[in-house]
């Protein structure tokens, strides 16, 4: 029983990260409908930003938690510009062309972000420093440390503050009508431009985050670390309803615990049918992701839109 | 395009004398690192214009390419290992090994349209950014499944592909270019055909081709059964000129590397998709001298790529030759001129 | 809901006819094919070198996933080189490095291998430390006739391409034997959990070989669960691994998953000892695993602390020259390297056919990494040596010959 809980406990820290790289999937893709395949870079990238931002501080020597707020925060900070600037520079020009188009230079800014960090920042993974002391907690018969009760709140946290934003706030209001229908929008005289530029600093905000609470949790970051974390987070958002901000956030957890569920049975089904159904996590992942394509495109939460002719 | 009767005729066979012709020259003439890039052009180029025929002329955007590939390339390498040795384990030389070269590389292909039927009609109700999705989650899927199959190396890779009858590291120039060849050629005549105009309407307005009386399903799932047969022959012939296959090797980056030739050279554009693979194999190769002029020997070559691309999507994003073919660049241009004033 | 975009009309490319693409598409073929002819065919540009150089070429990941095994390596091919120049090269003339980059793909690695072959007109080549990479250019090599040393691929697979491809180190049926009969008989251990990395054929293959010669031995292995390369989060696997309650774990991975691996398995109360292979071996181990490794064993080619004068004498040279202590792929590349020339210089004539005679018929070779005799499928015989992580550092533990 004791293991049982331990998945979960595992199966939520990831879905929590997950979830929070989804967060900006599924909030870019409202508003612009674009899939923005570099965002699982942006993760990578506050990663990489956590790590020199430690440094700079000099937090391995001396650990300490307002130093490891700043780590967070200003990561958060350079990759919310980052994310501004990306818009700017690749996306906004192509807001009228055919979607294929942004697609393609999406992927050419992911490239750039993968082959770029292993040119900045060296090909081989860094560790992330242990920006504040580490205890070994006991919950039952449940082991864990306070890193991954850490992501996990922290995350939830973040998750809150979006959903704050999103739905208590003038702004998150501007959002959703974007989202709705952006020509409508424009003529009510909401600045499009400028709801979208918010968004995407937002959405590579939450990333830089998500970077940050993994660096914390599984010390090891390398530049392309952002690309199956980003493609599952993609297909946390699809399963949750792509648009739908508490829809990302089921999503990713869903993911979470099914990938650590799916490991988790290895043994059972080894035994009982000879297959290592943990080796097929992956390939399950996407599975989901294609049968909810198929099944329920709008996704768990989203809303059924039929096809208008 | 239209090639009648004995023209035709004659034509086929001019082709393959040429082919075979080449085939015994070239590696002589040419150095064999040279040589090799030219087969991978000929494999890129069958590549591309086998994922034109679903991106360009149907307007699907698959992002699952890739898998298409592994498919024909493991079943086909797989029949070759299999079957493809003599009774004294050696594998035959001769017309009966050109005729196993065949065998294997049709079931691949055979193999891969299998999966792009089985692609394809899931993801028929789906358009855009989710299409490109759902076959990315598909490709990605092919790739898993084909790293757990202990039979064919899994992990480890394929290794140990036997060179049959000219077919070696040194002697494929032959088959790479008449599937190429092929490849194109039957691009080019499908694309003329109804069944091609069905494709092009099915991309301009699905709804209005339905209304129109085309039965949109069909015609989706035969784009991605024939990209798909086409790309799975690609595989089988990467396959048995590594003598190696491995499931990294086709992973969704790959897809990504098809799907930017066929923008490249444009979308639709059969001839655009040759041009852009030739100068997608050809520049890496040539670029490669470029890290010497880097600290540390750093290879800048995939940033420069990527910088490229997103240069290209915004300001020439229709590609090199837009959706029209080369040919009726050259004939635009003399009408221009000829019709003067 | 309205499109904010629209799709590629028909009548696109109809309305730029006008605008003829020719410049561009003329540029770019014809720097393309202006580059490739430059680079290519003939003897310009970067065939050959020097003239009375003996070129050698080298191929590794000195980008991508496994960076640091192909910098360590080109570290110790570099080193051996520079000491071969500067006692009279070989045969009297210079040898002459050309290095390739293989970005860890085995794609790259045949291409690589083809041009040092073609332009460069190699007479040796050295690469791969990843199997699956040797495995995908050795058979250029094979058919070219250029004798290959992998200085750290221990996938027996490498060497049975052919008879032109050889090794610096030893096996994987070898290292998958010592670390089950180590953990078997040396630390009694009568149950063992394996955590393999799926994506890695050098893992998955020690996996079976340890797996094979372990319950061989009486052993049992519960349970066997596997994780990919890439993966972050091994609790799902360690949480299975902790309900069945091994003796002690194996894992023939690569060390950046290693240290992850024993710290998340330590968090999880896990304490039994973890073992792997030398996919274990870097400076950054401990950096990474930190305290989570005390006690724990992994086999290795090489000590960095054997006091043999050999390897002293190497480890000494190495130091001065790069700042740091060399890991077994440093070893193991100056090892490959001193090979090649020894062969070279036992040549007849630089030939690849000559060569790889002489290489065959390697014997009693004292290298840093122990004595060397080719056998038959020109893999040298070989010990491996034992080390364990004591008081935050490696410590060695013992040698294990074949026997």
């Amino acid at each position: 029983m004791n293991t049982f809980f331990q998945h979960v406990l595992n199966g939520i820290t990831t879905g929590s990260i997950y979830a929070l790289i989804a967060l900006g999937y599924t909030m870019v893709y409202g508003v612009l409908k674009l899939i923005n395949f570099a965002h699982g870079d942006v993760f990578m990238l506050g990663a990489f930003m956590g790590y020199y931002v430690a440094h700079a501080l000099g937090l391995a020597r001396s650990p300490s938690v307002p130093g490891a707020v700043l780590v967070m925060v200003s990561s958060m900070a350079i990759c919310g510009l980052f994310g501004f600037l990306n818009e700017r520079a690749a996306y906004r020009p192509l807001r009228r062309a055919p979607r294929i188009t942004s697609l393609i230079t999406a992927i050419g800014v992911s490239f750039f972000l993968e082959y770029g960090g292993q040119m900045a920042f060296g090909p081989d993974p860094k560790f992330f420093p242990q920006v504040f002391p580490k205890h070994n907690i006991q919950v039952g018969g449940v082991s864990t440390t306070n890193y991954q009760l850490i992501v996990v709140v922290v995350a939830v946290a973040l998750m809150g503050g979006l959903q704050w934003i999103v739905y208590r706030t003038r702004f998150g209001k501007a959002m959703r009508a974007v989202s709705h229908n952006f020509e409508m929008a424009s003529l009510m005289g909401i600045p499009t431009d400028r709801v979208i530029s918010t968004t995407f600093v937002l959405g590579s905000a939450l990333a830089a985050a998500a970077g940050c609470l993994y660096g914390l949790a599984y010390p090891k970051i390398d530049p392309l670390m952002g690309i199956f974390p980003g493609l599952k987070a993609f297909v946390a958002a699809v399963l949750g309803g792509i648009g739908n901000v508490p829809g990302a956030v089921l999503g990713g957890m869903v993911i979470g615990v099914v990938e650590e569920f799916t490991v988790a049975a290895d043994p059972w089904v080894w035994q009982s049918i000879g297959l290592h159904i943990g080796r097929y996590k992956d390939a399950i992942v996407f599975g989901i992701l294609v049968a909810i394509l198929v099944l329920r495109p709008s996704g768990l939460l989203g809303r059924y839109e039929p096809e208008k002719v | 395009m239209r090639i009648r009767g004995g023209k035709g005729l004659l034509a086929t066979a001019a082709v393959l004398a040429a082919l075979a012709g080449l085939d015994r020259l070239l590696p002589a003439a040419l150095d064999p690192y040279v040589f090799q890039i030219l087969i991978y052009i000929g494999i890129n180029i069958t590549l591309a214009a086998s994922l034109n025929l679903i991106n360009g002329v149907t307007g699907q955007f698959s992002l699952g390419h890739a898998g298409f590939m592994a498919v024909g390339g493991y079943v086909s390498a797989y029949v070759t290992y299999t079957w493809g040795a003599g009774p004294a384990g050696e594998p035959p030389q001769g017309l009966a090994g050109e005729l196993v070269l065949l065998g294997a590389l049709l079931a691949g292909g055979l193999a891969a349209a299998g999966a792009g039927y089985l692609v394809g009609m899931p993801s028929l109700r789906l358009k855009g950014d989710y299409l490109a999705i759902v076959t990315l989650g598909f490709g990605e899927i092919i790739r898993v499944l084909i790293l757990n199959i202990e039979a064919v190396g899994g992990a480890r890779g394929f290794s140990g592909v036997p060179s049959l009858a000219g077919f070696s590291p040194l002697r494929s120039f032959f088959w790479v270019f008449l599937v190429a060849i092929a490849t194109v050629f039957v691009s080019i005549r499908l694309v003329g055909s109804a069944h091609g105009r069905a494709m092009l309407a099915v991309r301009e307005d699905e709804i209005a081709a339905e209304a129109m009386g085309i039965d949109t399903t069909r015609t989706k799932v035969m784009a991605f059964i024939v990209g798909a047969f086409f790309a799975g022959i690609a595989g089988g012939l990467l396959g048995h000129f590594l003598q190696y296959l491995n499931p990294s090797m086709f992973t969704f980056i790959k897809s990504f590397e098809a799907v930017i030739m066929v923008v490249l050279g444009g979308m639709g554009s059969v001839s655009g998709s040759v041009l852009a693979a030739v100068v997608m194999t050809v520049l890496p190769e040539a670029l490669r001298g470029v890290k010497n002029y880097m600290p540390y020997g750093i290879d800048p070559r995939m940033v420069l790529f990527s910088l490229m691309l997103i240069v290209l999507m915004l300001t020439r994003p229709t590609g090199l030759l837009g959706s029209r073919e080369i040919w009726d660049v050259f004939r635009a241009r003399r009408r221009a001129r000829g019709e003067g004033a | 809901m309205t499109e904010p975009r629209r799709e590629f009309k028909l009548t696109e490319g109809a309305r730029r006819a006008g605008k003829p693409p020719g410049t561009l598409l003329v540029a770019l073929l014809g720097l393309s094919l202006h580059l490739l002819l430059a680079t290519g065919c003939g003897g310009t540009g970067g065939a050959g070198g020097p003239a009375d150089a003996v070129p050698v070429g080298e191929y590794g990941s000195l980008t991508g996933e496994t960076a640091t095994f192909g910098q360590s390596t080109h570290e110790g091919i570099t080193l051996a080189a520079e000491e071969i120049n500067a006692t009279g090269g070989v045969k009297g003339k210079p040898v002459h490095l050309y290095t390739e980059d293989d970005q860890s793909k085995p794609e790259e690695a045949a291409t690589v291998v083809a041009k040092l072959i073609n332009q460069n007109r190699v007479l040796g080549i050295l690469g791969e430390v990843a199997s699956s990479r040797s495995l995908a250019a050795a058979p250029k090599a094979q058919a070219a006739g250029i004798p290959m040393i992998t200085p750290a691929s221990t996938n027996p697979k490498v060497t049975l391409v052919g008879d032109y491809i050889f090794r610096a180190c030893f096996t994987d049926d070898f290292q998958g034997r010592v670390m089950a009969v180590f953990l078997r008989k040396n630390l009694g251990v009568k149950k063992a959990a394996i955590l393999r990395d799926i994506r890695n054929d050098y893992s998955v293959g020690l996996a079976n070989f340890f797996a094979q010669e372990f319950q061989r031995l009486g052993g049992t292995i519960a349970p066997d669960v596997s994780y990919s390369a890439g993966d972050a989060d091994f609790k799902a696997q360690l949480t299975a691994i902790k309900a069945a309650a091994p003796e002690a774990i194996f894992i023939p991975g690569y060390y950046p998953d290693v240290g992850q691996i024993a710290i998340q398995a330590r968090d999880l109360g896990i304490t039994v000892p973890m073992a792997g292979g030398d996919g274990w071996e870097s400076p950054k181990l401990l950096e990474i695993g930190g305290k989570s490794l005390e006690g724990c064993f992994y086999s290795t080619h090489f000590f960095a602390e054997d006091p043999n004068p050999t390897v002293a004498n190497f480890v000494g040279k190495y130091r001065t020259k790069y700042g740091r202590t060399p890991d077994c792929y440093s070893a193991l590349g100056y090892e490959a390297m001193m090979l090649l020339a020894d062969a070279m210089n036992r040549a007849p004539e630089l030939t690849g056919r000559a060569i790889r005679d002489a290489l065959a018929s390697t014997s009693g070779f004292v290298g840093v990494t122990g004595k060397i005799t080719m056998d038959a499928n020109r893999n040298p015989v070989k010990s491996a040596i034992v080390l364990e992580v004591k008081g935050g550092t490696m410590v060695y533990h013992g040698t294990i010959t074949p026997e």
